[in-house]
């Protein structure tokens, strides 16, 4: 859409804004517990950023999922550890070694935005205008990512339940005590 | 080859001239195989054999190295084997010699007669081929190496005849024979550098024959090495010819002179390197140091080696180069006044000497020093007669020296008695004893002073003869040497000459006085135990002594035409080294009246006879006392007898600091610090090095690892937006 | 909004690499991994717009599979951490050789 009213645009830069910022916090934070804190902000913002860009169903699964789950599996292995203090190692390294990690992404965010500067012509519609609007409009916002979800990518859907499988049994068994008896 | 078909020799015995070295290289295979295998299979009961005439460069060192008093019980094994085919083989090629020079003589020769084996190296422009050439030059030659070497094997066979190095003797006699006929009878330089090595190698092996004393042993490696220094002038002199004049043969070179100019730089450069080489290996200033030292060697190898051929060589390269030289009058003139000093500078040495052996190994030096005046001045002919007549009676000089140290062995052996064999202090009134070698010996002696009708007047005549006359009107006399003019330096080498001449006969009177006249300075017993040596030493020192007497008629001057034919020797060289000596003598041949003859011969024979008489007037060898009880030597005399102390200079001066410079620069510098620190251990330290950083790659850390997935991503994002 | 939110992801996800090479802890490790994870995300859906629903029923796989390997990783830290009392990436080089 190209006019997009103030009020739109506003919020989306502010969403935006408050990710880097968390991003920025959340790499430089001591502290798990308080890294994983700001992750969970940036997330939100990034949900927010979801919901703008047409994808609603996509923002209340990122809620659930990564806010809900994911970190929530993080928290509390960070809880069974005990290593919510902050410590000395989660200090980022040397003076040397985070100017080089900054050059490093600088670097590579220069080559990305050439890369997408000539791979991606702006505003060229493949699948038409306002499709993404009478998607929803015609099955509704849980509709529109389950129409493909079950009938073009059955097979990548059934795979991921496999998958799903495969780790709850690898995790199950690589987080298991060890027994008194030798492997 | 010849000039037009085929060589008139071609259909004579001389075609057979290849077996000539075949013969003493098959008594040498045959001799070297006994010998490994007597020594392989030394049984538990074979006595120590060490024992026999054995003598050493310094008698002290002998008599100190724990010798003990053990006989010799019996002969070394396979010697009748070796008795037969060690002299055998030699005295097969002296008859084949004396074969081919009868029909040499009956044949008109102009041009050599060359023999092609095989191809040897042609490489490029440059074809040097195996090739014998049999000029008159090269059949006097093979005559006098076979002649001479028979004679002294034969002698070996008495005198080596308890060694248990027997066959091996033989064997490394026989090999030195075989590469002198290749160096006389080679087409080209490059053969004949094959035999001047050949020799050198020859003599490193006799000189230290008895190996296990560390002197003699010393005494083959400074042999061969002074040698091999001179040698390096002869390549240099090769290298020259060949990139000058595009061949190595003889023939062709003496063909092809005419492009070279003389009197000019480069022939002048070639000549005076192939002087170089003909110092070293005969033994004139500056590198005769080892022949002296050589008398290590058991004395037949002195009498062969060091009297009559290998130190010959270098004469007989000059006279071959004859061409070369008669175009260089610079370098002529050194030639003869090197050899003119190096006569006068040894025989001063050699009049103060006491071991029998170091005399006449200094008088061999200035003897050489004659030839090489005879050679330099120009008179090819008369370097060559005097190369004869010096092997005649300088081999009976040594072979007679042989006699007297083993009978000195053997009265030692009886008494068990350590003292020096060799010492004439120790030796006294041998002619008792000994007749027939004190006859030998006198005979020899008169003729090495030069007193008529031996055979060493009249070719040291002919040689100072020569100095004299081409003293004038040669292109010796109006060239410059060294700022002098020509006529000056010859007549001043001719002075020298005589004074040699005069020292000459003194020192060898002295040897002939002290030891064989006065009173024996040995005991009562030894002097019981004294007799004449076998028949086997004995001949062929008589057979010698025949030689001295009558060898003088190989060239009687022209004065002496009453005595028979005159300039045998000349006319047979003229083919040969004739134009040589006219291209010195500017064109004609000097024909000095026969008053200038008979006033020369004159001055000389006056001075011979001086000599005799001072030694027999100053000398007094009745005072003489044992060497042990010698009183040390003070002042000049002291100079003469440490002979110099030259080989003191040269180790301080040269040995010294190429010793110390090979260790710490070569050695230290050089071969540790760069090749093998530099380039070995330092590319292993590279190699590990890349070896480290690859290591690095699989450290473990799984940082490192991620920072490697970063890098990688952008190396590669790098790649597609700079498409 | 295409390339405000192409932006945002590039800026997101860059940060998310400056993490994983400047941290030590292994945890904070996984969660920038995570962090890059939502940037892509959201490369994903801005783009669907343009490119038809394909993307954002991948961004749903994304967090079907980040889920997984987030409990699976989980394990293996825990695992680690019984094993070596530490999750400093400085002690935990058992992969050397």
């Amino acid at each position: 859409m190209d006019n997009y009213g103030l009020f739109y645009q506003f919020h989306f830069y502010l969403f935006g804004i408050i990710a880097i910022v968390a991003a920025v916090t959340f790499v430089t934070r001591k502290s798990p517990v308080a890294a994983a804190m700001w992750l969970v902000v940036v997330m939100f913002c990034l949900a927010a950023e979801y919901v703008m860009l047409d994808a609603q169903f996509i923002a209340a699964m990122q809620v659930l999922l990564y806010a809900g789950a994911i970190m929530v599996i993080f928290l509390f292995v960070i809880m069974l550890l005990n290593l919510g203090e902050a410590s000395d190692i989660a200090d980022v390294r040397g003076i040397w070694g985070k100017l080089l990690a900054g050059f490093v992404g600088l670097v590579l965010l220069a080559e990305v935005g050439v890369l997408t500067r000539t791979g991606i012509p702006s505003g060229k519609f493949v699948v038409g205008r306002d499709y993404l609007g009478a998607q929803l409009a015609r099955y509704g916002a849980v509709g529109a990512v389950a129409k493909p979800l079950y009938q073009d990518y059955a097979l990548a859907f059934e795979l991921t339940s496999v998958l799903l499988l495969v780790a709850i049994s690898g995790a199950v068994i690589l987080g298991r005590k060890e027994s008194t008896s030798a492997r | 080859m010849a000039i037009s078909g085929v060589h008139p020799l071609a259909a004579t015995i001389a075609a057979w001239m290849w077996l000539l070295p075949v013969f003493p290289l098959l008594g040498f295979i045959i001799n070297g195989a006994l010998s490994m295998y007597s020594s392989a299979h030394i049984g538990p009961a074979d006595p120590d054999m060490g024992h026999g005439g054995h003598d050493s460069a310094d008698g002290e060192a002998h008599a100190a190295s724990g010798h003990g008093d053990s006989h010799s019980v019996g002969k070394p094994r396979f010697a009748s084997i070796v008795t037969i085919v060690g002299p055998g083989v030699i005295f097969l090629s002296f008859l084949l010699a004396a074969a081919m020079f009868f029909a040499m003589r009956g044949v008109d020769m102009t041009t050599p007669f060359v023999q092609k084996y095989w191809s040897w190296m042609p490489v490029g422009d440059l074809q040097i081929d195996f090739a014998f050439q049999l000029d008159q030059l090269s059949m006097l030659m093979v005559l006098i190496v076979t002649g001479v070497s028979t004679l002294i094997h034969i002698f070996s066979v008495g005198y080596m005849g308890e060694d248990e190095g027997f066959a091996r003797f033989f064997s490394y006699l026989n090999l030195f024979v075989f590469f002198m006929l290749l160096l006389v009878l080679a087409n080209n330089y490059a053969l004949l550098y094959v035999g001047w090595e050949g020799v050198s190698l020859c003599s490193y092996l006799l000189v230290g024959f008895w190996f296990k004393d560390k002197v003699n042993a010393d005494a083959g490696k400074k042999a061969f090495l002074v040698n091999r220094i001179g040698d390096v002038g002869l390549l240099i002199g090769m290298f020259l010819l060949f990139a000058n004049l595009g061949s190595l043969d003889f023939t062709t070179l003496a063909a092809s002179t005419g492009s070279l100019q003389v009197g000019g730089a480069l022939v002048t450069t070639i000549c005076l390197f192939f002087f170089f080489g003909c110092t070293g290996k005969s033994a004139q200033l500056p590198l005769y140091v080892w022949l002296p030292d050589a008398m290590a060697g058991p004395t037949p190898v002195s009498a062969l080696i060091h009297a009559a051929t290998m130190v010959t060589a270098g004469v007989y390269l000059v006279v071959r180069s004859s061409f070369l030289f008669s175009m260089a009058p610079v370098a002529s003139i050194t030639v003869a006044v090197v050899g003119a000093i190096t006569a006068l500078f040894s025989a001063t040495i050699a009049i103060k000497q006491w071991d029998i052996k170091k005399v006449l190994a200094y008088s061999t030096v200035s003897q050489l020093g004659y030839m090489f005046i005879g050679v330099g001045v120009g008179a090819y002919s008369a370097g060559v007669f005097h190369l004869a007549t010096h092997a005649f009676f300088k081999g009976l000089l040594f072979l007679g020296a042989g006699s007297v140290i083993y009978t000195m062995h053997a009265a030692y052996h009886h008494s068990g008695n350590h003292a020096d064999a060799q010492d004439m202090r120790n030796m006294g009134g041998m002619r008792k004893a000994m007749p027939v070698t004190w006859v030998m010996m006198w005979i020899a002696t008169l003729a090495i002073s030069g007193v008529p009708p031996f055979a060493g007047f009249f070719s040291k005549d002919s040689i100072l003869g020569a100095a004299f006359e081409h003293s004038h009107d040669s292109i010796l006399s109006s060239a410059t040497w060294l700022g002098m003019s020509g006529h000056t330096v010859l007549l001043g080498v001719y002075v020298f000459g005589l004074a040699g001449a005069l020292l000459t006969a003194v020192y060898m009177t002295r040897l002939m006085l002290y030891t064989f006249h006065g009173p024996s300075r040995a005991t009562e017993a030894e002097q019981h135990a004294m007799h004449e040596a076998p028949w086997t030493m004995t001949g062929p020192i008589v057979v010698l002594g025949v030689l001295s007497l009558a060898g003088g008629w190989l060239n009687l001057p022209s004065v002496a035409s009453f005595l028979g034919p005159v300039g045998s020797l000349d006319k047979w060289l003229n083919p040969v080294v004739g134009s040589a000596t006219l291209a010195i003598t500017n064109g004609t041949a000097i024909e000095a009246s026969h008053g200038v003859e008979l006033t020369l011969i004159g001055i000389a024979v006056l001075i011979a006879i001086a000599g005799i008489v001072i030694a027999f007037v100053a000398l007094k060898p009745a005072k003489l006392v044992t060497k042990d009880q010698s009183p040390g030597e003070h002042g000049f005399e002291k100079v003469l007898a440490e002979k110099y102390y030259v080989d003191e200079i040269y180790e301080a001066g040269l040995v010294h600091p190429a010793f110390v410079t090979a260790k710490n620069v070569l050695w230290r510098g050089l071969d540790v610090g760069i090749i093998d620190n530099l380039f070995v251990n330092g590319s292993a330290a590279v190699a590990r090095g890349f070896a480290w950083i690859g290591a690095q790659i699989q450290n473990g850390s799984t940082g490192a690892y991620a920072w490697g997935i970063a890098l990688g991503a952008i190396v590669l994002l790098s790649v597609f937006s700079f498409r | 909004m295409l390339a405000e939110s192409l932006g945002l992801s590039a800026i997101l996800f860059v940060i998310g690499v400056i993490g994983v090479l400047t941290r030590r802890n292994a945890i904070i490790i996984f969660l920038c991994v995570e962090l890059m994870l939502n940037a892509v995300n959201l490369t994903f859906v801005a783009l669907s717009r343009y490119y038809g629903m394909g993307g954002q029923v991948f961004v749903l796989f994304v967090m079907t599979v980040a889920a997984a390997e987030a409990a699976v990783g989980l394990a293996i830290i825990i695992s680690i951490f019984r094993h070596k009392q530490t999750v400093d990436l400085r002690n935990i080089n058992v992969m050397k050789g």
